[in-house]
């Protein structure tokens, strides 16, 4: 029981900065049909720029609110620099655009900052706490308590407030949302926004557990997309469900099955998944209507 | 500082451009997920050619330098390697600094005859011998000797094993596996994670609960032994943790943070340079060179600009002692390297040891307090 703990832990947290990642993809893909793939640098400039201001002797919670504010300053120059230039164009040139913005923002972290890994204090210390004779770090519970917290309001943004249901409706029918007056180039910065945003918050939630450097977002990404697909891309429940299923496969993999393996197996129950329900788990299935 | 070096060797260069420059060639690892290799490396080579030139070069020649970046991919290596041969002409090569990148060379400067001394771990690079191909670093199979002696000593007999994906960890693994029953060790438990993994604590809840496990060796490179210490800690596992040289830099302590404390790992002198008792011949070039490299810098010393330090020295006096730039001849002198003291040791090369670095040239150390301590 306690090694199902142990890995069920394990498996939550990992699970959560996928499902970060994951729930930034969606947003922007309902909004725009793009897949963000800076999504991860998202993180990745969050978690360095707290750890470079932390280390300049800026107080922690102000060098946290720094790398909030500059990395959705990113989001926001990702969006008006290089993807509002070329609202006309297909979403595939669109996704181009962000694996170079990606590669642009890997180089400026590359060379603003340095090539090494960083690490930022955990919040509550690093004393494991004992659940039921599992070891699980303090800062483990904040990342699942920050990723419900962050789920929960993001869902109230979206049901609640008109910005959120000029949202919605731009993801259910784009042509549809503009008929009835919504400005959907106004939507899709919005997206990039709290895309950026819900990055940065899991970049610093997550730094202390995975530590972080310039290249970390690529892998982060593949992951955080991985989960979306899993979840069913488009989805916010999905982009939550199928991070967490994720990291709990990996940790079961690697726990139960084979650590030699542990990879393949998550792969495979993707794959599988995919097979019997290509939209994913919680994917709204595309019909075209002729 | 450093710039005006470069400049002063810029202003040198062009006044004897009249005569036949050295020229050395080096792709290394400087950006990617080998960068903490590269970076170093790049570095370590740049400050002493810049010195050398001001001082006269070699054989009154000036040393120029062709460096390229293969950000830690093979394919890539090779292209600039070709470029080296084919445009750049160069007379030697240094670098390489993972094992996959120099390997995939090998073969090109071998083909065109030259000399090259890699900067990488694996003993596969120079065992068997391979005609003009050198290298400076401990191989993984040393890694493995010292640790194991070190376990015999403490009368440990079961082991746990952790090992990266990565290209180091895939290699010490097969090494140790290879070598523990020499030793007369058994390793009980045998765990594997990713290169990018963040979490480890499933691994090592298994071999946590696996009877008898003394002692775990974690073979890896990178950030994956940081959240293995971690990780390891977390759990409470009270059996000592090794690892490898791989992590033989500052940047590992400050990673793993308290977690690191009574971690043992073998690794050149150069870390514990003012630690060496006065007798041990490295005290003086590792000193040297930590000291020289911390101030020009401003970063603490890895060992593994150190392995770039002695690839260049053994390069450039075998070129002394060629009395030339010329290849054959270069090769010749670089396999009658003896007794030479650099950063990773003393060097006795021969025709069947591209190598020349035995188990004595390794330090046992164990971090406490955040820094390197000798075990004796």
């Amino acid at each position: 029981m306690a090694e199902f703990l142990q890995f069920a832990f394990s498996g939550l947290t990992v699970g959560a900065i996928y499902a970060l990642i994951a729930l930034g993809f969606t947003l922007i893909y309902n909004a725009s049909d793009v897949i963000n793939f800076a999504q991860g640098e998202f993180v990745m400039v969050s978690g360095m720029t707290a750890v470079f201001a932390a280390a300049a002797g800026i107080p922690l919670p102000l060098a946290a609110l720094l790398a909030i504010v500059v990395t959705v300053l990113f989001g926001i120059l990702l969006h008006r620099l290089a993807i509002e230039p070329a609202r006309g164009a297909s979403p595939v040139t669109l996704i181009i655009i962000t694996i170079g913005a990606s590669i642009l923002m890997r180089g400026l972290a590359a060379v603003f900052f340095d090539k090494n890994f960083h690490s930022l204090p955990p919040l509550a210390g690093d004393t494991p706490l004992n659940l039921g004779g599992a070891a699980i770090l303090p800062q483990s519970i904040i990342v699942l308590i920050g990723t419900g917290i962050i789920v929960t309001a993001l869902w109230l943004f979206l049901n609640r407030t008109l910005m959120g249901k000029a949202m919605l409706a731009t993801a259910a029918n784009r042509l549809a949302a503009r008929l009835v007056g919504i400005d959907t180039s106004a939507v899709i910065g919005i997206s990039f926004v709290v895309s950026a945003l819900i990055g940065a918050i899991g970049g610093l939630l997550a730094t202390p557990i995975t530590l972080t450097n310039y290249a970390i977002g690529t892998l982060l990404a593949l992951k955080g997309f991985a989960a979306a697909m899993l979840g069913g891309m488009g989805s916010p429940i999905g982009a939550v469900a199928g991070g967490l299923l994720l990291g709990l496969l990996e940790a079961f993999g690697a726990g139960y099955l084979s650590s030699q393996y542990k990879d393949a197996i998550a792969f495979i129950v993707i794959l599988a998944v995919l097979f019997a329900m290509p939209q994913g788990l919680f994917g709204r299935a595309s019909i075209e209507r002729v | 500082m450093k710039k005006l070096a470069v400049a002063a060797a810029a202003l040198v260069f062009a006044a004897t451009s009249a005569q036949a420059d050295i020229k050395i060639g080096s792709v290394l690892s400087i950006t990617g997920p080998a960068s903490f290799l590269g970076d170093p490396e790049k570095k370590t080579l740049e400050m002493y050619v810049a010195e050398m030139n001001a001082s006269g070069g070699i054989n009154g020649q000036q040393i120029k330098l062709f460096i390229y970046d293969d950000g830690g991919d093979a394919s890539k290596a090779r292209t600039f390697a070709t470029r080296l041969v084919e445009e750049d002409k160069v007379d030697a090569v240094l670098g390489g600094s993972i094992t996959g990148t120099s390997l995939a060379m090998v073969p090109i400067y071998s083909d065109a005859s030259i000399p090259f001394i890699a900067l990488a771990g694996a003993a596969e690079i120079v065992f068997p011998v391979r005609k003009w191909v050198f290298k400076t670093p401990h191989t993984e199979p040393m890694s493995c000797g010292k640790i194991f002696e070190d376990l015999k000593k403490r009368k440990i007999t079961n082991i746990g094993m952790i090992s990266g994906t990565d290209g180091w960890g895939k290699a010490m693994r097969t090494e140790c596996l290879k070598m523990a029953p020499q030793f007369g060790i058994t390793v009980v438990k045998d765990e594997i994670y990713g290169a990018g993994d963040s979490d480890m604590t499933p691994q090592l809840t298994n071999i946590k609960n696996t009877a008898g496990v003394q002692a775990v060796i974690n073979c890896g490179f990178g950030q994956g032994p940081a959240i293995v210490t971690r990780n390891y800690r977390q759990l409470a596992i009270g059996v000592p943790l090794y690892q490898s040289h791989g992590v033989s830099s500052k940047s590992y302590i400050k990673l793993a943070g308290d977690a690191s404390e009574g971690v043992r790992l073998p690794a050149a002198a150069t870390l514990v340079a003012e630690k060496l008792p006065d007798s041990d011949p490295l005290k003086k070039v590792a000193l040297a060179y930590k000291t020289r490299y911390e101030k020009q810098t401003g970063e603490p010393v890895s060992t593994f600009g150190g392995h770039m330090y002695d690839a260049l020295m053994i390069l450039t006096q075998a070129m002394k002692r060629a009395k030339s730039a010329d290849k054959a001849k270069v090769r010749d002198e670089i396999e009658k390297t003896k007794g030479f003291v650099g950063t990773g040791g003393m060097v006795n090369m021969s025709a069947t040891d591209h190598l020349g670095l035995d188990l004595t040239s390794f330090r046992m150390l164990e971090i406490k307090g955040g820094d390197w301590t000798l075990v004796n």
